[in-house]
């Protein structure tokens, strides 16, 4: 099926976000040639090749590996470099646009710097010391849903859909959007980590913005499931260490399952 | 630039700058850091999106968790021997004994490797290695490095700069000074004055047409590296990866792991013979399998059977693919077959090797675990590049360090497999450490020349002025074809020669180029910049190729098809003097005894990995 619609396709019609800013910049369509199996990131570069050489467009590996080449196409949040032309439909032009989330530098490009702010407020891991021969033991079992979490290529896709940064600009401040419920899931559930994140979770990175939409976990180029591997289970652990007066006594107590080890991050560690 | 123009650059200063925001530039910063100096990193792309970030099969270092037979000696044996013997031996001695503890610091800061039945870190064979000793995570290791040293320099509050390329090194009295370059998002001028600079911009392969690398590697450092009168090393030592994707042409030279025939993958002809068995060279007669059923045997029981010749180093399976599809033995797209889908189980493949299962079947229609694939030799990594001290990565000039793909000397002729995420972060943090402390010791940043910032202005802006000039992406697009047809992996004295002309007029028509549009965020001027990178990589490694008259490691004459003693004893050492290359031989660092017997096969760490027939 796939192989006749590529022996059809010879050329293809794409419609390109050009322009510096929302409003002024406008969608200009291109006819390339294309040859078999080619993804919409060979697109953008036939058209800078033949017709638009200053098109800005950000790429890095080509092989879905980097996150790099987040874009719109035909209205749907993806990975330039992994759609493949026969994936689409062969008789409309594709078009391609800018992540609409993020403010835009120029036509595809857009200003991601507010992910990298994110990540500066998350308190990094802090494992508990090694065994006596040096080494440390973990099991692949346990190891298996954090690996999960580790996929993220950091391509912001997730960041992107969420309507909770997309519809309310303001909220930005107080929310760290889905990649970043991916890496503190991640460093939740380490088997080795002694930090305790789940207060500055809730009070400062937002989880509670999220209404479990899902729309992240259908845009996530690898599969990760954030909303129900990462999110519900934060959720889950918000409510019964934070709002369940016990659990929280005891932890103050007593100290966390680990004896005492979990040390809990300062909201204000940056 | 006129003056006005020059005071309206930003500019920011500190003691160590690292340019290369891969494994070893995150490493080298880190280390710089933790020894006091405020230090930043420069990169190209956005922060986290290195290069690195596509290494798949693993980091190699003894950590015995799997093989406790396995040592820093035998790591060193075999590194040296998959170099050829060409090898700076203090490197490779370093590599070999640091390489596990930076991968258990990696595991301190938050990396999950994948775990053996005790809870260790599991290790997975390789081409070239004695024993199972990558360290991994399924097959996207790269990954997993750098997002640990991207959140531990996060954690320890690191300048970082993306989006910002550099163009220029400054120097005061022939020590560094500085950088120049460009933001890419504006367009906008930058300075950067500072103590110490750590080069770690990675390789070069993208001059050529089949490659696994990204468009970052131009090969940066090595030009800055040489026009700031630093020497390059063993430039003609390409390595082509045996196993690129070659169908559909829009994947062609896509990667595929080594992991797949360390998984249990075998190589095989048009006719299904496994030909790897026709191909074994003198040199690893005696440690590699003769037969089908030892070979098979091997994956499970190393210590009575050999190794399967799928496994050898990789010049000598790149060589072996080649040679059967010169023979008419290849498959429909001019490659051979890799099937892991008849020896393993799908579970086992889709579980070892995630990204590959998906690679496949997204950009190729092919299920992995069902079928045999198409694979053929992509260019892949550059052994040659800025020559270091071993113990201090510091370069010939005061002030400049480098380290990672970017530096030569530890992987001789050929580098094996997993043996260069290690070296980023051995060397890494040696270079941010001497860097660090070499910055110590100066009281302020050297003097900039104005001068010099008019001259680099004047270079960088000239393709945007220039109108209706070359057309950065063709001389690209022709520069890719040349080296791919005349610099590939197997070399011959015309077409080298034929190649030098040809770049020489690429040098030419670069000189006319123009980019339209103007300096924000277009690649077609970055393209233009970058092309003076891959222009002068082309040509150094060019020149180099055609000096080394004999066949070795990822170097082969088809007019000089064999390996010359006088050969072993020398690297091709380039460098600028008054504005022209010069290349000459220079001798080897020569090897303590105890080490060149370890080396050669005798010795205390050969007896235990000598091969043992029963
Ligand atoms: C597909 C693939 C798979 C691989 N798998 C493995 C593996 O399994 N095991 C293994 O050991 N090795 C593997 N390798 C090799 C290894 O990944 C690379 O050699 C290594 O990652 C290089 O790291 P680096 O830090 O030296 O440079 P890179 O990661 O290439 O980073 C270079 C950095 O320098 C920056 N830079 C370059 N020029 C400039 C400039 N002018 N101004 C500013 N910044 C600049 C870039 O932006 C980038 O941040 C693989 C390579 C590829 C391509
Ligand atoms: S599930 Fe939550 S995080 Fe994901 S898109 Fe919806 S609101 Fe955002
Ligand atoms: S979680 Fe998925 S969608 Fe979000 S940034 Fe990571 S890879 Fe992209
Ligand atoms: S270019 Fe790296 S993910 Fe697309």
């Amino acid at each position: 099926m796939t192989e006749t619609t590529e022996q059809v396709r010879r050329d293809a019609t794409v419609r390109v976000f050009r322009g510096e800013d929302r409003t002024s910049g406008q969608f200009v369509e291109y006819t390339v040639p294309v040859d078999p199996g080619m993804v919409v990131l060979d697109v953008m570069f036939r058209v800078q090749q033949m017709r638009a050489p200053d098109l800005a467009v950000r790429w890095n590996c080509k092989a879905g590996k980097c996150g790099s080449c987040s874009a719109e196409i035909n209205g749907r949040p993806k990975l330039m470099c992994m759609t493949r032309l026969s994936s689409l439909p062969p008789a409309e032009p594709i078009t391609v646009a800018p992540m609409a989330t993020f403010p835009l530098v120029r036509d595809l490009v857009t200003d991601v710097s507010f992910n990298y702010e994110k990540a500066k407020t998350i308190p990094a891991v802090r494992l508990a010391p090694p065994g006596p021969d040096g080494k440390r033991r973990m099991f692949q079992e346990e190891v298996d849903r954090v690996q999960e979490f580790h996929k993220c290529i950091e391509c912001f896709l997730c960041q992107n859909v969420c309507h909770v940064i997309r519809d309310h600009e303001e909220n930005k401040e107080a929310y760290a959007g889905p990649r970043f419920f991916v890496k503190l899931a991640a460093l939740e559930m380490h088997p080795l980590d002694t930090r305790d994140r789940i207060e500055m979770i809730r009070a400062r990175e937002g989880l509670g913005y999220c209404n479990i939409t899902k729309c992240c976990t259908e845009v996530c180029p690898e599969s990760i499931k954030i909303t129900d591997n990462a999110i519900i289970p934060l959720k889950e652990r918000v409510v019964s260490e934070f709002y369940d007066p016990l659990a929280w006594v005891k932890r103050r107590i007593f100290g966390g399952p680990d004896d005492g080890a979990k040390e809990p991050a300062a909201v204000a560690d940056r | 630039m006129s003056a006005a123009q020059r005071a309206e650059h930003d500019e920011a200063t500190y003691d160590v700058i690292v340019i290369g925001g891969g494994g070893a530039g995150l490493r080298a910063a880190i280390e710089a850091t933790a020894q006091g100096a405020k230090t930043a990193i420069v990169c190209k792309s956005l922060f986290g999106k290195a290069h690195t970030v596509m290494a798949e099969g693993g980091m190699a270092a003894a950590l015995r968790n799997v093989w406790p037979e396995d040592g820093w000696d035998v790591h060193f044996r075999d590194t040296m021997r998959g170099g050829k013997l060409l090898n700076n031996w203090r490197m490779a001695q370093i590599h070999a004994q640091e390489s596990p503890d930076r991968v258990l610091e990696l595991e301190e800061w938050g990396a999950m490797f994948d775990r053996t039945p005790e809870g260790l870190i599991l290790q997975r064979d390789f081409g070239g290695h004695r024993y199972a000793r990558l360290a991994h995570v399924g097959d996207r290791t790269g990954l997993e490095l750098i997002r640990t040293l991207q959140y531990r320099a996060v954690e320890l509050g690191i300048d970082v700069l993306m989006e910002c390329n550099v163009q220029r090194l400054l120097l005061d009295d022939g020590h560094v000074a500085g950088a120049f370059g460009y933001w890419r998002q504006t367009g906008r001028f930058i300075l950067l004055r500072a103590k110490a600079i750590v080069l770690a911009t990675g390789g070069a392969g993208r001059s050529w047409r089949v490659t696994t690398n990204s468009w970052e590697s131009t090969g940066d450092g090595l030009r800055l590296a040489l026009e700031a009168g630093a020497d390059l090393m063993d430039m003609e030592f390409v390595q082509f990866h045996p196993t690129g994707m070659v169908w559909p042409l829009s994947v062609r030279g896509l990667l595929v792991t080594e992991g797949v025939r360390g998984d249990g993958g075998t190589l095989k002809n048009k006719n299904g013979e496994r030909f790897m068995f026709n191909y074994i060279p003198e040199f690893f007669k005696a440690e590699t399998a003769d037969s089908e059923a030892e070979a098979d045997r091997w994956y499970q029981d190393k210590k009575n059977n050999r190794r399967t010749p799928d496994l050898l180093p990789r010049d000598e399976v790149a060589r072996a693919i080649n040679s059967e599809v010169k023979a008419g033995r290849g498959t429909p797209h001019g490659g051979v077959w890799l099937d892991i889908a008849s020896r393993r189980s799908a579970d086992y493949i889709k579980r070892r090797l995630p990204s590959m299962y998906v690679q496949f079947k997204e950009l190729a229609d092919v299920d992995i675990t069902k079928e045999a694939f198409e694979i053929g030799p992509t260019c892949h990594y550059f052994m040659g590049g800025i020559r270091v001290e071993a113990d201090s990565a510091a370069t010939t000039v005061r002030g400049l360090f480098a380290a990672g793909e970017c530096a030569a000397g530890l992987h001789g002729a050929n580098r094996l497999g997993g043996n260069s995420l290690s070296d980023l972060v051995v060397f890494g943090r040696r270079a941010g450490l001497h860097a660090a402390q070499f910055a110590a010791a100066q009281r302020a940043p050297g003097a900039v020349d104005p001068s010099d910032l008019d001259a680099a202005a004047a270079r960088m802006l000239a393709p945007l002025e220039r109108q209706d000039g070359e057309d950065p992406y063709a001389i690209q697009s022709d520069l890719q074809d040349t080296m791919q047809d005349l610099v590939g992996l197997i070399r011959t004295q015309s077409e080298l020669d034929e190649a030098l002309v040809r770049v020489r007029s690429y040098r030419d028509r670069l000189s006319r180029v123009s980019a339209r549009g103007d300096a924000k965020y277009n690649p077609a001027w970055n393209l233009s910049l970058d092309l003076d990178s891959m222009l002068t990589v082309s040509e150094v490694c060019t020149r180099a190729a055609s000096m080394r008259t004999e066949s070795r490691g990822g170097h082969t004459r088809d007019d000089f098809p064999t390996a010359d003693p006088e050969w072993a004893k020398v690297n091709v050492v380039v460098r600028r003097k008054d504005g022209e290359l010069s290349l000459q031989t220079e001798p080897l660092p020569q090897m303590p005894a105890d080490l060149k017997e370890i080396a050669t096969g005798e010795g205390k760490a050969t007896a235990a990995a000598a091969p043992q027939t029963t």
